[in-house]
């Protein structure tokens, strides 16, 4: 069946039966935000924590969190004409592929993007129903809207699905 | 600051001689390491996308060892040692004349992660030395961190500091290469942070219109 790839700091939104996937979340984190009964879904692929980081005028409105998701679910919305009380998240990553001694906020990267996404998904009032974050491995992640499954997949452990 | 987008044929080829002085001695110093002549690549400079980032190293799925250095001082910026795993382990064997190692080594025997990042941190000693010598800027590499896993999830970490001003990321990107079986293939990927590709071009007195 057809899947869309998401690339690093984009989003994409779709309907059931296509799948979305992101590949290699290092420090990024996945978010997948659905609704359950129409089975449509949103997923992004989140680089950094606040779009206040940006030194730019102009930027990718998909790379930062605080962003992304809001464009994310209004195009969803939009696209679909779901409610938004109706829409649920699931999310993965933010992992810290690296283990530094100092204290840097810099190398805190992955626990500041998870912190960042939940942040603003409960702004946007959608629960995270599920999540696989943290940790030290990178995941490659791929939605079925259908069965609301995110499977996840590590070098070191596997797949497992939430 | 310059935008990745700006940089001209003539800032690539100054690039371009960085990573050539620097991978020069780097393959002298891993030739002198494995007792086998190492050979390296003429280093490209790449100016890519950030999705395009990995397929440098083969694609974002592909299972890298990779060390990773934060260089300090007047430019600083990141830089990766990456092998595959089946390179990781062909050095490996060379480095400790121990035929039994696997992947399984890689993972998880500190003898065999620790000569991989001490190969990382002589590399990149040597690789950084030669670029100081070079431009008179003071750089330093920090202790080697090694990890393995999917080479997306590791290369995105060196874009962190680009991502700020671009979508695009600047690359020196030098191969090195044994000669007689070319087993073992490496990349050493240097990428300064926004504000030192000034201080770069201006250490060796090239203009920058901004």
């Amino acid at each position: 069946m057809h899947t869309i790839n998401v690339k690093i700091s984009d989003y994409q939104v779709t309907k059931a039966p296509i799948k979305l996937k992101t590949t290699g979340l290092g420090s990024c984190v996945g978010v997948v935000v659905f609704e359950p009964s129409r089975h449509v879904a949103a997923m992004a692929h989140v680089m950094l924590p606040s779009s206040e980081l940006s030194r730019d005028l102009t930027f990718n409105l998909a790379k930062y969190a605080d962003t992304a998701l809001p464009v994310m679910v209004t195009e969803l919305i939009q696209s679909f004409g779901v409610q938004r009380q109706h829409l649920k998240a699931k999310i993965a990553g933010g992992a810290q592929m690296f283990q530094f001694t100092g204290k840097s906020e810099a190398l805190r990267i992955g626990p500041r993007n998870i912190e960042a996404v939940k942040d603003t998904l409960k702004s946007l009032e959608i629960p995270v129903i599920a999540e696989d974050v943290g940790g030290q491995n990178g995941r490659t992640i791929e939605f079925d809207i259908e069965k609301c499954q995110l499977m996840i997949r590590t070098i070191h452990k596997g797949i497992t699905a939430i | 600051m310059i935008a990745p987008e700006n940089l001209t044929e003539y800032h690539k080829d100054i690039l371009k001689e960085i990573g050539n002085i620097g991978a020069g001695n780097a393959a002298t110093a891993l030739s002198e390491l494995v007792n086998k002549s190492v050979d390296m690549t003429l280093p490209t400079v790449k100016l890519v996308p950030f999705h395009e980032v990995v397929q440098i190293v083969g694609g974002e799925e592909t299972v890298v060892a990779a060390t990773f250095f934060r260089v300090a001082g007047d430019a600083p910026g990141n830089m990766f040692l990456i092998f595959t795993l089946r390179e990781a382990i062909t050095l490996l064997r060379q480095l400790t004349g121990d035929p039994n190692i696997d992947e399984e080594s890689i993972f998880h025997s500190e003898i065999a992660r620790s000569a991989l990042q001490e190969t990382g941190n002589i590399l990149a000693g040597s690789y950084l030395s030669s670029f100081s010598d070079f431009t008179g800027l003071n750089l330093s590499p920090s202790v080697p961190f090694l990890t393995v896993d999917m080479a997306a999830a590791v290369l995105s970490y060196g874009l962190m500091e680009m991502s700020q001003v671009s979508d695009y990321a600047i690359i020196i990107d030098t191969q090195l290469r044994e000669t007689e079986h070319s087993s073992i293939d490496s990349h050493f990927l240097l990428l300064p942070d926004p504000d030192s590709f000034q201080r770069i071009f201006k250490s060796l007195g090239v203009q920058v219109n901004e």
